[in-house]
């Protein structure tokens, strides 16, 4: 393995059922690393993440994780049956006694920090996103895997979601792999873009990616018209500052 | 002073209460409240079978019983909904125990003691598999309780905490395969799942963890067991389904509470 890589995949071919979800797909994260991982439906996005965590078993090529690493996974939709009682101290808990100063230092980690007494089906779609990134931060991971996890949430939300995911990084120092589909997120947050269709069609700087042809060809004009939109503020926001370079490194000016 | 057939009767009740106590929550929570149902309908091929090879009914039971949870598990999650296997199972295992049956010539066998139970014939034998089926269950639910949850809540987040979800099923519905082999003797199969359902059902109201729930089914099947054996006794109705209609007032009334709780709140 590359030194360092909390991840690394060759070669790597998933099939779910007749079909081919991932073909050849290489990829790695290295530690502290904020990766996104857009593309269409079907594109293999979840599947990467379900590979990864080890619910899903390549038919062909390698994944290699680093010695000891330890995942927080924030699945993409949680269902918790009405049957079934569950407050959200209990459902830090699972499987394994974390401790209540644990349970309410995750809470406060996630903004959410006077829940743990509530009934989880009790949660409003914004409380439930954030008790289960509070449930993710718990082991203490090196990695944090969040699939869609501002689906269902307004504008606001998830933007709020997503300024958390970046406290968190810079607090706890773990690598974060996301799918999402909201680009002015993966412009703002991400180290790295991967643009997935089965096969990785491009990655790189988000800047890098979003001009890449392959990606215009699979977003098509829908998603132009966004990252039109995107350019242009950024543009206006560099009109303040000429000194500044034309190529100047997008994630450098966000922070 | 109670007589032993009541004591055995009551000793047997609370053995199949208490083990079917924290198997059904786990039925409630994953929608499977047909799995009793279907072993219920798949025993009647046990029993003939037991008694084609001359085998006890409870080892007939048994073997069908954990061939179905086998069937089931494997199946499910491969385009096959889990209330359409058990709806499959269920009736097939049905027609085929019909038919195998009809090759038994010269054995009458009474189908009625096999569907309700026949709780006041417990012999002290009964009680051991009882106890010994329920020490069983209890060993191991005890033992996987917390990652048979986290699967139960979302498989993918069990495999991200190195649990193995399908491994959790399997030993679930091996569990429910062995409580449905030792009730039959007692409740019956038919009854078996109500013993299951509906203690679990009465406490989803009053409690507000996994734990509470589980422990809330044990207490309030225990008191629909012993206040059913004695009912009965009294009224001289049939007990299996005297424990079951006690259980089935419980469930009631929780209900009602919890309708007048939420109206006050």
């Amino acid at each position: 393995m590359t030194a360092g890589a909390l991840i690394e995949m060759t070669g790597l071919h998933v099939r779910m059922g007749a079909h081919d979800a991932l073909r050849n797909v290489d990829f790695r994260i290295d530690p502290g690393e904020i990766v996104t991982l857009v593309g269409p439906n079907g594109s293999g996005k979840s599947t990467l993440l379900r590979t990864i965590i080890g619910a899903l078993r390549p038919v062909a090529g390698e994944v290699r994780r680093a010695a000891g690493l330890r995942i927080g996974y924030v699945p993409q939709k949680l269902q918790i049956d009405p049957t079934l009682p569950m407050t959200v101290t209990r459902f830090l808990n699972l499987p394994r006694r974390q401790g209540a100063a644990a349970c309410r230092a995750a809470l406060a980690d996630a903004g959410v920090g006077d829940l743990g007494a509530r009934q989880m089906s009790g949660l409003s779609g914004g409380q439930f996103q954030r008790v289960l990134l509070a449930r993710a931060l718990l082991g203490n991971p090196d990695l944090l895997l969040l699939d869609e996890a501002t689906q269902g949430l307004d504008q606001p939300g998830s933007a709020a979601f997503y300024r958390q995911i970046e406290a968190v990084r810079r607090r706890l120092g773990c690598a974060v792999l996301m799918v999402s589909h909201e680009l002015h997120v993966v412009m703002s947050a991400s180290d790295r873009v991967i643009c997935l269709n089965g096969h990785v069609c491009c990655e790189g700087r988000p800047e890098a990616v979003a001009s890449a042809p392959e990606y215009r060809a699979l977003f098509g004009t829908g998603t132009g018209g966004a990252l039109a939109l995107y350019r242009h503020d950024h543009d206006h926001d560099h009109d303040h500052d000429h000194d500044h370079p034309h190529d100047h490194p997008h994630h450098e000016a966000v922070e | 002073m109670p007589d032993d057939f009541l004591v055995r009767a009551a000793l047997g009740a609370l053995g199949v209460a208490a083990a079917a106590a924290p198997l059904g929550c786990f039925i409630v929570w994953r929608r499977m409240a047909y799995f009793g149902d279907a072993t219920a309908h798949a025993s009647i091929l046990g029993v003939a079978l037991a008694l084609g090879f001359s085998i006890s009914v409870f080892a007939g039971a048994l073997v069908v019983s954990l061939t179905m949870a086998t069937v089931v598990t494997v199946l499910s999650g491969r385009g096959y909904a889990m209330d359409t296997l058990l709806g499959v199972l269920a009736h097939s295992a049905l027609a085929f125990g019909l038919v195998a049956v009809s090759f038994l010539s010269g054995v009458r066998i009474d189908l009625m003691a096999y569907l309700f139970g026949d709780i006041l014939a417990v012999g002290p034998a009964d009680l051991m598999v009882i106890w010994g089926g329920a020490a069983l269950v209890f060993g191991l639910i005890g033992w996987r309780w917390s990652a048979m949850l986290t699967a139960t809540l979302n498989p993918d987040l069990a495999q991200a905490s190195g649990i193995d979800p399908k491994r959790e099923e399997m030993v679930l519905t091996l569990a429910l395969a062995v409580v449905v082999a030792v009730a039959i003797k007692v409740v019956g199969a038919l009854l078996i799942a109500a013993m299951l359902i509906v203690p679990a059902a009465a406490a989803r109201p009053v409690a507000r963890t996994p734990e509470a729930m589980a422990a809330a089914a044990a207490a309030l099947g225990g008191i629909a067991a012993l206040g059913g054996v004695t009912l009965s006794y009294f009224w001289d109705t049939p007990t299996g389904p005297t424990i079951v209609c006690l259980a089935a007032t419980l469930f009631a009334a929780t209900a009602l509470f919890d309708v007048i709780r939420r109206r006050a709140g």
